[in-house]
């Protein structure tokens, strides 16, 4: 989402609008970036590094095998409390869904990665920054439950700000029943991967996302539990250099490897072949 | 100290009192103006609590004097033993815990703790843990796995600490790894909300077979202050934001996230801490009454059904 909004500002309001900027800049170095070469580099800054947020269904691309993915997510959300801040839920959901064409924070399915079978759910922060309320919790315990019963691998790319405030406790209920479906895939001794991309925070990293066979990071993301302005306000102090980056977090044993996302699917798809019983030995794939 | 909404009850019962004092003083008969206005007190406070805010509960939540968990633990169980320590780090103040006998029953228990004064709650990082206490929490929920006890849990606290220790530590994994533990007890399980909820840092010992909450109680997702200061950019909307967040205990009984409310004494839990513990220990023994025919594997798979089933979406 970030890097549309700056293809978007950087967009003349003059005549020639509907020519496309060609250019973009990197959110890390600033470098001048071609944008179809930045594209093809999976949105990693081929001069930095800096890893720019993936939209979702570039997400889905990158992971699943060409063809594999068939859609599963469908679930509409309600505004159970009828909430209303400075705008009601409602209009705002209805703004989200307008900006994204999703119904919710997360797209998933069944797919193969690398051949094994999965469900791969990918949670979009372009939608209401990717906030976990009813639905994204439902489908995240459909999703275990339905890898469970058909024999797939889960693979859970987390990217969220947490819990959503607008569904108040039923939001909080979702950490519980996202965590309690998983245990249907360790009855069935199936694998879960999750993947923390930039942000993962609060009821997110606090529930599923924190407790999958292997955890994943991408580099420079931000990884934790309250999140830095929280942080900032209650010690009143600076925060240390790289606090709450994954690097940080593999420092600190919270994750078990920090993966550049362009080798991001070929280590994946180790750990599945690895842990899925029903793939067989197959060395160097 | 007087909560803002309390005030006219207060000077109230001042009046009443000075009127005592003359009559006394002065031996003139002044029992039908102290009669009169007795009443009107007894009225008074019908009005205002019965008709509290949300925003007023969660200040009565919060109040000075509300039942603690080691305040419930010494008058409502019997021989308190408290248990310490994480075995890997440190024994966090912030989260209580040991074993107890409830009307002769063994059962093991957790509760968040609050200090009862301004030096109790630095000590006890005014309720607020760090992984530690969730890490022992984790231990005590084994040992009532392991030997076929009651699991108990008390809920009161701001939420888990926000701080560079508590992420260096790893908060978001022990609060993950504490509800996937809870939630997987073969055991009775009881969480009982006795002042604040508050987000992550109270469903970390939430995941019962059955929540209950006191009356005056809130949980939710967020504070109200944060909440506000987030949506509304600004901390004092905070009563607009408890509205807004359906906190209470009403609400939440109505969305299926608790099961049962506790009531407390006019004005609250702390008018008269011990009224409002003699509730919660009959409804602690009901709820564990309810639970006692339930097989261990019934008890695991009555606790996934009743928060799978927690949340509202649209089928399309």
């Amino acid at each position: 989402m970030a890097l549309e909004r700056l293809f978007r500002r950087k967009r003349p309001s003059g005549e020639n609008r509907d020519v496309p900027e060609l250019w973009t800049k990197c959110e890390g170095c600033g470098a001048s970036l071609y944008k179809k070469e930045l594209r093809e580099n999976l949105l990693v800054c081929p001069k930095c590094g800096h890893h720019h947020r993936l939209p979702a269904s570039e997400r889905v691309a990158m992971l699943a095998d060409p063809g594999t993915f068939q859609e599963t997510t469908r679930l509409a959300p309600l505004d159970p409390l009828g909430f209303v801040d400075t705008k009601p839920y409602a209009e705002r959901l209805r703004a989200y869904q307008g900006e994204t064409g999703r119904k919710d924070a997360i797209l998933g399915g069944t797919c193969a990665i690398g051949g094994v079978p999965a469900v791969l759910l990918v949670m979009d922060y372009a939608f209401a920054g990717g906030s976990m309320g009813s639905v994204v919790g439902e489908e995240i315990a459909r999703g275990a439950e339905k890898a469970a019963a058909e024999g797939r691998a889960l693979v859970i790319v987390a990217a969220s700000g947490g819990a959503r405030m607008q569904e108040a406790a039923l939001s909080l209920m979702q950490m519980a029943k996202t965590v309690m479906s998983l245990d249907r895939l360790w009855e069935r001794r199936l694998p879960y991967v999750s993947i923390l991309t930039d942000p993962t925070t609060g009821g997110v990293t606090a529930s599923f996302a924190a407790l999958a066979d292997v955890i994943f990071a991408e580099p420079g993301a931000l990884i934790g539990f309250a999140g830095p302005r929280v942080i900032r306000q209650t010690i009143r102090q600076e925060l240390p250099e790289g606090f709450q980056r994954a690097e940080f977090l593999l420092k600190h044993g919270m994750v078990d490897r920090v993966t550049d996302r362009r080798k991001l699917k070929a280590e994946v798809v180790r750990v599945l072949r690895h842990l899925h019983p029903g793939v067989p030995y197959a060395p160097g794939v | 100290m007087p909560l803002e909404f309390e005030k006219p009850i207060l000077e109230l019962e001042k009046r009443i009192q000075e009127l005592k004092e003359t009559a006394k003083a002065t031996g003139v008969d002044l029992e039908a103006e102290v009669r009169l206005l007795e009443e009107r007190l007894a009225r008074l406070k019908g009005e205002i609590y019965g008709n509290l805010t949300p925003w007023q509960r969660v200040q009565l939540a919060r109040a000075q004097g509300r039942p603690t968990t080691l305040d419930v633990l010494e008058k409502a169980f019997q021989d308190f033993l408290e248990l310490h320590g994480d075995r890997a780090f440190a024994d966090d103040p912030a989260i209580v815990g040991g074993l107890a006998y409830l009307e002769g029953q063994k059962v093991v228990v957790v509760g968040h703790q609050k200090g009862r004064d301004t030096k109790e709650n630095l000590q006890r990082n005014f309720g607020m843990p760090h992984p530690e206490g969730y890490r022992k929490a984790m231990r005590l929920m084994d040992l009532a796995d392991r030997f076929g006890y009651p699991f108990l849990a008390f809920i009161d606290t701001p939420g888990a600490y926000p701080g560079v220790s508590a992420e260096e530590r790893g908060q978001a994994w022990v609060i993950a790894q504490s509800i996937q533990r809870m939630s997987r007890l073969r055991v009775p399980t009881i969480a009982l909300i006795l002042g604040e909820g508050g987000s992550g840092g109270a469903l970390a010992i939430g995941v019962a077979n059955r929540v209950l909450i006191l009356e005056n109680a809130w949980y939710s997702v967020i504070s109200p202050e944060s909440c506000a200061a987030i949506l509304w950019r600004d901390a004092k909307e905070a009563p607009k934001a408890a509205e807004a967040l359906k906190l209470t205990a009403q609400d939440l009984l109505a969305q299926g996230v608790v099961d049962a409310i506790v009531p407390e004494p006019e004005g609250g839990a702390h008018k008269d801490p011990e009224g409002a513990i003699r509730n919660i220990k009959e409804a602690l023994l009901k709820t564990l009454e309810e639970l006692k025919g339930l097989s261990p594997e019934a008890l695991y798979q009555d606790r996934y059904r009743r928060f799978r089933a927690l949340g509202a979406y649209a089928e399309s």
